[in-house]
């Protein structure tokens, strides 16, 4: 592990690009994403990805290597390279025949059948500069998760090379709508592997993981009014968590997962409650007579970014998380919403509107209060920062569809995820578990 | 500074076959459009992926069971007060309006109903949504001084989800800024 320092801080390869469209897929599933990578000024690391040994048996969800591949493209900072030949996990390569081919990492290995129907999935990195086994793992995985197994080697490439963790492995949920049907989806960070959560013929709003992965909670209209409920993805039991009189909504789980905080209209106006995160025992938390909504922790559970209106038009505000005396946090601009804290603490995102009815995705950084337009959109809407704090997703519109973006936090590299035909909106990163 | 134009370097093809091959296989539930049934719920593993052994194998970590929700939708006839932008005022115009259906309400205690408010498309989901409920409220408090109690009506709000009028103009967002008054 001492050697796990980044490729890119002893070899630079600077490649300026540009790829616009590139990855145009002909009319895509309506479930699936069409990934478009925009952006200029990245630097590449070339990468040898060498077809895993028996890829093929596994059936047509094993396409290992070619996973692997687009995901290290799909973060702009990787260049793949021809890798013929076969090869495994066992082979010893031939480095200075891969070095004359510009590879600075090579990645090779295997899928096998377990005794219990599972399979091997097998792989091991080379710095093929240093000359280097930088070692491997074995991922014994159901079919179902085979694409996982896929995207967890992709994870540890990417950590490996860059020292960064990697977000491959992960689930977005976002929510769907087609004429009047909406759908809550859950697909991998790829907009692959789509899967339904919840349909309704009345809007879904909102979603927001549980720090553990495993539920969902969200605003649901199906009663005829907005309900908080919450939602375990993988066995689909779901209840209604918060149901007062009004409107209840916004649900934000504090960092432990042991609390849900969500606004309520029951006395009258939106204000921020915490309770249990079974909707037990609500306390209010903001005392005001205007709108106090969206709240969102700090990653230490200490704080709440909220919006309120309490000064005139929407600003974003700062409180602790037990209640007490709010901080007002925005000041440029009349309209600032929708607050997204990065996993660090460090960076809020958040959409600024720019007179007009422009509204942006912009980032602010906590400590020194300077502010980032990312975006040169005009529609943009609720941001979520992926676990790994590296990129943004958030909603936009595109084409007159609500399309999902995600951005760098330099807001040098876009990948716009495309669905034809259908509005896409509501995006929100899960965390590192699932 | 130099510039290169890069085609994709992935391979596709296969792409698009393994899109095609999940385009066939993904669908993970048929939705049953069934009114009586408001909430319905899946425990099955996913049927979206090859490997028929699955059923004996531990349970996959990427394991999503969908469930449909299908209300019948709420009937009752309409009755709609508009708003001008960003405010939440019950304009004199829909005096009569609110006393008429103050005095319905007051006549009959056992009668329930609901105030949806809603706002036009410009902002964020969760703001116009507590602005929808400012309007549904005022609404309700108009009423309320007229003598409806205040448990026969619930004030709720659509934000901008339930657009009346679908456009991006100043003629289609006046019509999506109301409340609508609903019996249950």
């Amino acid at each position: 592990m001492s050697e796990a320092q980044p490729l890119y801080s002893r070899r630079r390869v600077c490649a300026t690009f540009a790829v616009a469209g590139s990855a145009a897929l002909a009319a895509p599933a309506w479930s699936q994403f069409r990934v478009e990578i925009t952006g200029v000024g990245a630097t590449q690391l070339p990468v040898a990805i060498a077809r895993f040994r028996d890829e093929d048996r596994a059936g047509p969800n094993a396409a290992i290597a070619s996973i692997i591949r687009a995901d290290l493209e799909r973060s702009g900072q990787f260049r793949n390279l021809d890798a013929p030949g076969a090869m495994d996990e066992t082979t010893v390569p031939a480095m200075p025949e891969w070095r004359s081919r510009g590879a600075d990492a090579l990645v090779a290995g295997s899928v096998s059948r377990l005794a219990d129907g599972r399979w091997d999935v097998r792989y091991k990195v080379w710095d093929v500069v240093k000359g280097q086994d930088l070692g491997g793992q074995s991922l014994p995985v159901v079919t179902a998760d085979l694409r996982l197994a896929a995207h967890r080697i992709a994870d540890a490439i990417y950590e490996r090379l860059t020292g960064d963790k990697g977000v491959f492995a992960t689930r977005i949920a976002y929510v769907t709508r087609v004429a009047n049907r909406y759908t809550l989806r859950i697909t991998d960070a790829d907009g692959e592997g789509g899967q339904v959560a919840l349909t309704s013929v009345e809007p879904i709003i909102s979603p927001a993981w549980s720090p553990d992965g495993r539920e969902l909670a969200y605003v649901s209209f199906e009663q005829q009014k907005a309900i908080v409920y919450t939602q375990d993805v993988s066995s689909g039991q779901r209840r209604p968590v918060v149901n007062y009189r009004g409107s209840n909504s916004a649900p934000a789980w504090s960092p432990d997962g042991r609390q849900l905080v969500a606004t309520l209209s029951r006395d009258g106006v939106a204000q921020l409650y915490a309770m249990g995160r079974d909707g037990s025992n609500p306390r209010r938390l903001t005392q005001s007579s205007a709108i106090d909504t969206e709240a969102a922790f700090t990653p230490d559970g200490r704080s709440l970014y909220f919006v309120s209106d309490r000064g005139g038009g929407p600003q974003i505000y700062r409180m602790p998380a037990a209640g007490g005396g709010p901080e007002r946090v925005t000041f440029s601009g009349a309209y600032n919403i929708s607050p997204a804290v990065s996993p660090d603490g460090r960076t809020l995102a958040y959409i600024s509107r720019l007179g007009g009815g422009t509204f942006r995705l912009h980032t602010m950084d906590v400590a020194s209060g300077n502010i980032r337009a990312l975006s040169d959109t005009n529609d943009d809407e609720s941001p979520s920062f992926a676990p790994n704090g590296k990129l943004i997703i958030y909603a936009s519109r595109a084409q007159g569809r609500d399309v999902l973006m995600t951005t760098t936090l330099d807001g040098a590299i876009k990948t716009r995820l495309l669905s034809s035909g259908v509005d896409v909106r509501e995006p929100v990163w899960g965390p590192f578990n699932r | 500074m130099q510039r290169l134009t890069q085609s994709h370097p992935i391979p596709l093809a296969g792409l698009l076959a393994a899109l095609a091959v999940l385009a066939g296989c993904s669908s993970p539930v048929k939705i049953n459009d069934n009114a009586g049934a408001p909430v319905e719920s899946r425990s099955t593993a996913p049927g979206g992926t090859a490997g028929g052994s699955a059923a004996t194998q531990p349970t996959a970590q990427s394991q999503v069971t969908p469930v449909s929700v299908d209300p019948s939708a709420a009937a009752g006839v309409a009755r709609v007060v508009y708003f001008d932008y960003d405010s939440f005022a019950v304009k004199d115009e829909y005096r009569s309006l609110i006393e008429s259906q103050a005095k319905r309400l007051a006549a009959n205690r056992s009668q329930r109903g609901s105030v949806e408010g809603h706002t036009d498309e410009r902002g964020g989901r969760e703001y116009n949504l507590a602005l929808g409920q400012k309007r549904a409220e005022s609404v309700v408090r108009a009423m309320s001084l007229l003598g409806v109690q205040e448990s026969q009506l619930e004030a709720v709000s659509f934000g901008k989800e339930r657009p009346a009028v679908q456009g991006s103009d100043e003629a289609a967002w006046a019509k999506n800024r109301r409340a609508e008054l609903k019996d249950r």
